[in-house]
């Protein structure tokens, strides 16, 4: 009996150290694995923290925006937005994602895909506005980002693509005239995002012309910066309210926080009098 | 024709898999709502909730929110195979579970039934331990984690929706199991067979052994892929195999030439119980 239980202790003991080791390559794999933060996800996604927490990956989503109303076809081949992660594709294994570029999101005014979600890793709470009201308007996808570099409208030329296929046209992207000073009688029309009002849904990313995208959509948490409490526009009575209760205590210190701003400011700097 | 009564079993257990892989496949592709999602969670007839419950406690685990339909299709999962099924998930539902018998096939035909790289013994508890480490490892890394490596999750997603480099993994398990350890995945390994066997201990469907038949040749040992369930009953008495590791697939009872081995209902009916040495009640 006694040796009997010694073997089931050894055995037990073997295997929580191979259960140990298993379990420590499966969590390396697994940290390797979630940490794509280029990924696109449908409207009404959770913050992909929870969103990975939350997704179960049974992929109603997808079969959801797959059957969807209206099948959009071009060249004769039908657009499927959503696909579920499969290994090799670069994202976290079995959740849905998107390809702006060559799938966007159609921006279905039922959205099936949110409603279709079991477990609320998409939900209607992350597709409102402010007075609480739900359309696809207010999804937050992404946001789209341009390069001025490659973008010719910047070059001067004709294009407003991404402006005329944007589905929040003259609100997400609105087009600037600016002088053409090079030729002195022609405009440049130029592209500009507001991402308050953009969806992220990639609309524009398919159709810039140019050979690959000037203008793409990344989550928007890669993208956007934030300014803080310091900056206030001093012009907008809304954004005084939002510092009211701003601290202004300095946590950053180093050498140079010792001196006075004015002191800072001039150092280094040699009066010509 | 007797070859058909020879393999009922197996043939009714390969309709199964197949037809819910391929209305998993229908939904997807032709929006037929029959059996909609996959093995993770899936729908049916687009109304009634089915969560895989080893997939709702790595949520629990990762700290998820838990919605009301996953806690209804975790309900409803638990009490068809804690009180009618078994583990019987493992060998009728399972898609990896094709791969896994063929692999047992090929050693069977290649006659390496023996050869292990690992001794079988020795990790016989691994998957259980594994499955709490699972669970661990989902609170660790705030993400359910066995999802990420579970073969039926890829098995299912390829036929349904993308395939990628989830033949490379399925290969594995193959391999694995035809060469490095028999009924190594299935037997040994997977969390979710683990946690089916715990939650499948008490169900009421089970092989029962009659011990007057019994010739004691042993072709059922062979066959089982848990035989160790089978060993303290085959030739030793008229008795249920209560085994919680038992997946329910019938090949014992297909195999046997002697009509030793059916299935029963446990508790229930108890009439075959004339001659047991022990009156089962376990
Ligand atoms: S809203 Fe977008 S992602 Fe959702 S179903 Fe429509 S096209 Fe697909
Ligand atoms: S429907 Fe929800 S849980 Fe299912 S794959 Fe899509 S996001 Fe994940
Ligand atoms: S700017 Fe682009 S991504 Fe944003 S809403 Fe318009 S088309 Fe969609
Ligand atoms: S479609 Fe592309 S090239 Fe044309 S204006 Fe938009 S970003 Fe520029
Ligand atoms: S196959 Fe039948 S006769 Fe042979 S050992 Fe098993 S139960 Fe007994």
């Amino acid at each position: 009996m006694d040796n009997k239980r010694r073997q089931f202790i050894t055995s037990l003991i073997q295997a929580s150290a191979a259960a140990a080791a298993g379990g420590t390559i499966v969590g390396a794999f697994v940290e390797e694995n979630k940490n794509k933060p280029l990924t696109l996800r449908p409207p009404g996604a959770l913050k992909e923290e929870d969103f990975l927490k939350t997704c179960i990956r049974c992929g109603l989503c997808v079969e959801a925006c797959k059957n969807r109303e209206n099948k959009v076809i071009i060249d004769g081949n039908e657009i499927i937005t959503l696909k579920l992660g499969a290994p090799g594709d670069n994202v976290a294994i079995g959740t849905p994602y998107f390809i702006a570029r060559t799938g966007p999101c159609f921006m279905c005014d039922d959205i099936p895909c949110m409603y279709a979600c079991p477990t609320g890793a998409l939900t209607p709470d992350m597709c409102k506005n402010d007075k609480g009201e739900v359309a696809i308007d207010y999804a937050k996808m992404g946001v789209a980002v341009i390069d001025p570099s490659s973008c010719i409208a910047f070059w001067g030329l004709q294009c407003t693509a991404c402006y005329r296929a944007c589905p929040e046209m003259d609100k997400a992207i609105t087009i600037e005239w600016k002088k053409n000073e090079r030729t002195g009688k022609h405009a440049y029309r130029i592209p500009v995002v507001h991402e308050d009002a953009c969806t992220g849904c990639g609309m524009c990313e398919m159709a810039c012309v140019t050979e690959k995208a000037a203008i793409k959509v990344f989550p928007r948490d890669v993208f956007l910066g934030k300014a803080g409490d310091r900056y206030v526009k001093g012009w907008d009575k809304k954004d005084q309210q939002r510092v009211k209760n701003a601290s202004t205590k300095t946590t950053t210190e180093t050498g140079r926080s010792k001196l006075s701003p004015i002191q800072n400011l001039n150092q280094g700097v040699t009066w010509d009098q | 024709m007797g070859s058909i009564i020879k393999n009922r079993y197996l043939i009714l257990r390969r309709i199964s898999q197949l037809t819910i892989l391929f209305l998993y496949f229908a939904a997807n592709y032709w929006g037929l709502k029959i059996l909609m999602g996959n093995l993770s969670f899936s729908k049916l007839f687009n109304t009634i909730p089915l969560t895989d419950p080893y997939a709702f406690l790595q949520m629990l685990f990762a700290g998820a929110v838990i919605s009301s339909d996953l806690i209804i299709g975790v309900v409803i999962i638990l009490l068809f195979y804690g009180l009618i099924g078994g583990r019987a998930y493992c060998s009728w539902v399972c898609p990896v579970n094709m791969i896994t018998d063929f692999a047992a096939w090929v050693r069977r035909k290649t006659h390496h039934e023996k050869d292990n790289l690992i001794n079988a013994t020795k990790i016989r508890n691994f998957r259980y331990v594994f499955m709490v480490m699972m669970l661990i490892v989902s609170t660790v890394v705030g993400a359910a984690a066995f999802e990420f490596i579970s073969p039926i999750g890829m098995f299912t997603r390829a036929v349904a929706f993308t395939l990628g480099f989830s033949w490379v993994w399925l290969l594995v398990i193959f391999i694995f199991d035809a060469f490095v350890l028999k009924n190594g995945w299935c037997g040994h390994i997977c969390p979710v067979g683990a946690m089916y066997s715990i939650v499948g201990s008490k169900s009421i469907i089970r092989v029962w052994h009659n011990k007057d038949n019994c010739t004691a040749c042993g072709e059922c040992l062979k066959i089982c892929p848990e035989n160790q369930v089978l060993s303290p009953v085959i030739d030793k008495k008229s008795d249920y195999i209560s085994g919680i590791e038992c997946t329910n697939c019938g090949r014992c009872i297909e195999v046997c030439n002697d009509n030793a081995l059916e299935f029963t209902l446990r508790y229930i009916i108890n009439k075959k119980g004339e001659n047991n040495e022990k009156t089962a009640t376990n």
